[in-house]
């Protein structure tokens, strides 16, 4: 594989992270918010891979381990995110 | 041939992304996120990057999944009240901002100069680290302290988590009750597909010493497994202070906190000697499996919330 052929994934991820912050600002629903984190979440690991294997010598192990801890870290604010809209709810669901 | 599969997958997966983020109902947006999760690992194994592609399916569609479905049905018996939308000034603005950003990424990035990368130093190294697998290698011994913050990370979320738990339902057992109809399509998956999740997990684990797998990848499908199988009747959630699930948890933090003890005797903090990298490593990576295992199922159980469904 060359750059070339890996530049549609590069354009790709910087849409996925406009897409998401979109999302992220405009969605009135706390649930689709944390959609929204998550698209730009995996637009930014998408990116990161994307840029880091344009060299003939194949993929770099080290933004690949990076990325499989970040995909980890961002469940973890997914599942910690999602159990406070649920206890917002909850109570009542009002904004403050 | 394969500039054209990228460029349609891309196009693909902006499209699902878009549906998710913009599309009229919030369930079918989770819908369109989980297919949009499965896209994306698509997307890693046309970058070589098989083990990332594994995590991306398990954790990234799989698990963010569930716990979307599970978040999305509490919030509809709850019914809470539907906040209205922004203003439209806000939603033009926004989208503004948003294409702002993406031009701006595209520019810089096309500005980047090119770096040769790390993986001659990776595979230079690789000998010494007790592993075959230049991820496993860098997740296990070159970055250990990202690893080790990562399962922390984790532990963390578990404990925020059940801070979210009213006084009267604590301890009891996790989440709440699952009523499955005893013949239903449901009860069967779950007596055909935790065995296998439980084989396929167990091999993702091992085969992460030398090939695409490893710890995180493994212990998610073992998550899996035993989600399913309490999801759909055959298994009772465990209880919040159940000790055997809460040793499970604490295994792999533990277990790795000591290793990196043991190195300050011989070196440094998380130093692994390389005569003994690779038993370490093995161990390392099973007890952490159990412990992904077991935190991430603890995870998508939720706090306990009985009291609400009898």
């Amino acid at each position: 594989m060359t750059a070339t052929e890996w530049l549609p994934f590069t354009v790709c991820a910087a849409a996925l992270i406009g897409l998401g912050l979109y999302g992220l600002v405009t969605q009135p629903l706390l649930l689709r918010r944390v959609i929204a984190f998550n698209v730009i979440g995996s637009g930014i690991f998408l990116l990161f891979g994307a840029l880091s294997g344009s060299e003939s010598a194949g993929t770099d192990p080290v933004p690949q381990a990076m990325i499989i801890t970040g995909i980890v870290v961002a469940l973890s604010a997914t599942a910690l995110a999602l159990a406070l809209v649920v206890a917002h709810a909850r109570e009542g669901g009002r904004d403050p | 041939m394969s500039l054209a599969f990228n460029t349609l997958l891309s196009l693909i997966i902006v499209a699902v992304a878009a549906a998710a983020i913009l599309g009229r109902q919030a369930f079918m947006a989770v819908v369109f996120f989980i297919a949009y999760g499965l896209l994306i690992a698509l997307a890693w194994l046309r970058l070589e990057a098989t083990n990332v592609a594994l995590a991306e399916a398990a954790i990234g569609a799989g698990l963010t999944g569930i716990l979307l479905l599970v978040a999305w049905t509490r919030l509809r018996a709850l019914e809470a009240p539907a906040p209205s939308p922004p203003h439209r000034l806000l939603q033009v603005l926004a989208g503004a901002g948003a294409g702002a950003v993406t031009l701006g990424l595209l520019a810089a990035i096309s500005q980047l100069p090119a770096v040769p990368g790390l993986q001659r130093d990776v595979a230079e190294h690789l000998p010494v680290t007790g592993t075959d697998n230049p991820v496993t290698a860098v997740l296990l011994n070159f970055r250990t302290w990202d690893t080790l913050l990562e399962t922390l990370v984790l532990l963390a979320a578990l404990v925020g988590a059940w801070t979210l738990t009213r006084d009267e339902d604590w301890p009891g057992r996790a989440g709440r009750r699952h009523r499955v109809l005893p013949d239903g399509v449901l009860a069967q998956f779950g007596r055909v597909l935790p065995p296998v999740a439980l084989v396929v997990g167990a091999y993702l684990v091992w085969v992460g010493g030398y090939q695409p797998g490893g710890a995180f990848q493994g212990g998610t499908v073992l998550a899996a497994a035993w989600i399913v199988a309490v999801m759909t009747g055959h298994l009772p959630a465990p209880r919040v202070d159940d000790r055997w699930m809460r040793m499970a948890v604490l295994i792999g933090p533990t277990f790795f906190l000591l290793v990196g003890l043991a190195g300050l005797v011989v070196g440094a903090f998380l130093y692994i000697p390389p005569g003994f990298a690779k038993p370490v490593l093995m161990a390392i990576e099973a007890t952490l499996a159990v412990a992904i295992a077991a935190t991430l199922a603890m995870l998508v159980f939720g706090a306990p919330e009985q009291g609400e469904s009898s």
